[in-house]
């Protein structure tokens, strides 16, 4: 168990180096450069001044440099300033990690909760009137595009019935956690909505596979309920291919949260990486891009050890 | 009992394909959505047509015919600079369906080269294509995306008039898009190769002295076709998705070229002016994909039976 996660744990170190560097190439590659930013603010600037500003930054150092020194910062801890914030990246990045976390464990337990709900509905009379408009919903779950579902939520409960702010944050920092929770409601609701229908899908398959199998047989024939059958017996054993495919998910779940956050303007990760893409604010970028890889990778991790802990038979190493 | 046997009589005498249509044809979603979407891309071909026969011009700004509603000079109404939404809307899905079937197409052929060659090669090549694959998986992929349509091509040598040109916002998607979809397939495709080349007659032909080329595309490929179209048409859903959201932020396709996705950049600020404008890109959107996930459910009850559930 501690052998095959310390080489899980090793794999996914692995893939953030190696992440690290295809980041900050492609970073550099994006137009300008943080002098050519500097010309733009201040028409004085000659040529000359560029090329030795450029120098005195290294800028104009091999890439395989510029990383190597921009590495041994961050291993020490230091990650650099943002352009558009003129705060170390960190100060910025914190708050933002934190309010993604709310927004993605709360959708995703509202949207696993209902995808096991619905699931497990379904599947339990196959081909039914039940199962098929369970079916009909989760299709329009995943071929929902969520950036559109976004806007009718907006259009619907903030212009049409005003009852729920259409973004952004309380104004004053002492709102009250009601006032908090309004602003919240709509972006969890739409994270959740884009992805109970995923959730769903991979339930019901994985409970219709345990129920024909030859354990429900037994329990059945042993005169246990049919409840405890389904929620105790059939549940558990599905619940381990389901965990698999969601940990899969979770680097689309945190797509799914860029784009709500931008149309919410909600402060976390997903809206501070676009906006600093779309600013040009080249080191937060970099930094943000890297927590987010991060963020996922530990996810998966998370979901291995669940895996584990569902299956008897897993005992790693 | 006679009836019985005229009738396996009949179903052995059918081919292969006739016995796919016929349980296709049950799933009647998927045949709705066919239909459909045969329609869809008949109403995006004939856009230039229509427009001319409608006597309309989806170009030209009118300043002063902004937000029209729905006439009938103007059958949906007009948009924030006054050019009519319909002649927009139908030429928009021409360019969301061939980034979403070109793109789709694309990762598939990637994805089966790579399939092909992690599982009939084994080894050390497959545990790297793999443990590739599986990292693709796990990242944050519309971040990543997002930077990539960002990049700014002269700088990786594209010359400037091509890095400049009107339509390379259509080709850069494409090809964002095709890198993004292809691990479904490289894994669905290793995995049946995994199994298929331990088969006897793959050691036939091994043996009578094929080589890796040969056995791959002429003795392996064929028998994953099915799995490899269904895969395809349940992912040109995702293109078509990926490809609006990423238009919709303003990284996708560039205006003027219209597509679905970014026919609703403006909607946003729209939303209280015209939220007619938001309504119906993302619901051709919405039944194009659900449409084209149908459709792939269809084709795996009719091609895969023994994926069949219940």
């Amino acid at each position: 168990m501690t052998g095959y996660l310390t080489g899980r744990a090793l794999q996914s170190a692995i893939v953030l180096l190696v992440m690290s560097f295809v980041i900050y190439a492609l970073i550099g590659l994006m137009p300008g450069d943080p002098i050519d930013l500097m010309i733009n603010s201040n028409p004085k600037m000659t040529s000359e001044d560029a090329a030795r500003l450029r120098a005195l930054y290294g800028i104009d150092r091999p890439i395989l440099e510029r990383y190597g020194h921009w590495l041994a910062a961050a291993f020490g801890g230091d990650f650099g300033f943002s352009r558009i914030h003129a705060r170390p990246v960190m100060d910025i990045l914190l708050p933002a990690l934190g309010n993604t976390t709310l927004l993605l464990g709360v959708s995703f337990a509202l949207s696993l909760a209902f995808g096991l709900w619905l699931g497990v509905l379904a599947a339990v009379r196959p081909y039914s009137r039940t199962d098929y408009a369970v079916n009909l919903l989760a299709f329009a779950g995943i071929s929902v595009p969520p950036f559109w579902l976004a806007l009718l939520l907006i259009i619907v409960f903030a212009v049409m019935l005003g009852l729920l702010p259409a973004g952004g944050v309380p104004m004053t920092s002492d709102a009250g956690l009601w006032e908090s929770l309004r602003y919240a409601v709509l972006p969890v609701a739409n994270l959740t909505i884009a992805s109970i229908g995923g959730h769903t899908r991979f339930v019901r398959a994985a409970m219709i596979e345990t129920l024909r199998q030859d354990f429900i047989r037994t329990a059945r024939a042993k005169g246990i309920g049919e409840r405890r059958v389904v929620y105790k017996h059939a549940l558990r054993h599905a619940l381990v291919p389901v965990t698999t495919i969601v940990a899969l998910n979770f680097g689309a779940l945190f797509s799914g949260a860029l784009i709500t956050e931008t149309i919410f303007a909600y402060p976390g990760m997903g809206k501070l990486i676009f906006d600093a893409i779309m600013g040009s604010d080249f080191n937060l970028a970099l930094v943000s891009l890297l927590f987010a890889t991060l963020f996922t990778l530990a996810g998966n991790l998370l979901a291995d050890l669940a895996y584990a802990a569902l299956d008897p038979r897993i005992r790693y190493g | 009992m006679a009836e019985a046997a005229m009738e396996a009589e009949a179903i052995r005498a059918q081919g292969t394909l006739t016995l796919a249509w016929r349980r296709f044809r049950r799933h009647r979603l998927a045949v709705a959505s066919t239909l459909t979407l045969i329609v869809l891309a008949a109403l995006a071909l004939a856009a230039a047509p229509i427009e001319a026969a409608l006597g309309l011009d989806g170009q030209t700004v009118d300043l002063f015919a902004r937000f029209q509603p729905p006439s009938t000079a103007h059958p949906l109404g007009t948009d924030e600079l006054g050019r009519d939404f319909l002649v927009r809307l139908l030429y928009g899905g021409r360019v969301s369906l061939f980034v979403g079937l070109t793109a789709a197409l694309a990762s598939a052929v990637l994805g089966t080269a790579i399939g092909l060659i992690a599982g009939y090669r084994g080894g050390w090549l497959d545990s790297l294509l793999m443990r590739l694959t599986d990292s693709v998986i796990a990242l944050p992929l519309l971040p990543l995306l997002i930077v990539l349509a960002a990049l700014d091509l002269s700088k990786i040598g594209v010359p400037a008039e091509i890095a400049q040109s009107e339509d390379i916002s259509l080709y850069r998607i494409v090809a964002i898009v095709g890198l993004a979809g292809w691990t479904t397939v490289a894994r669905l495709v290793r995995g049946a190769a995994l199994s298929l080349r331990e088969r006897d007659y793959v050691l036939a032909a091994t043996g009578a002295g094929a080589g890796a080329g040969r056995i791959m595309l002429v003795h392996i490929l064929p028998n994953l076709i099915s799995p490899i179209v269904v895969a395809t048409t349940l992912s040109v859903g995702n293109v078509i998705l990926l490809e609006s959201v990423l238009s919709f932020l303003g990284l996708g396709i560039q205006p003027p070229i219209p597509s679905w996705g970014n026919l609703l950049t403006n909607a946003q600020e729209l939303i209280w002016e015209a939220p007619a404008l938001a309504f119906y890109p993302g619901t051709l959107i919405f039944v194009t994909v659900i449409a084209f996930n149908f459709l792939g459910d269809g084709l795996q009850d009719a091609l895969d039976p023994k994926a069949m559930e219940g």
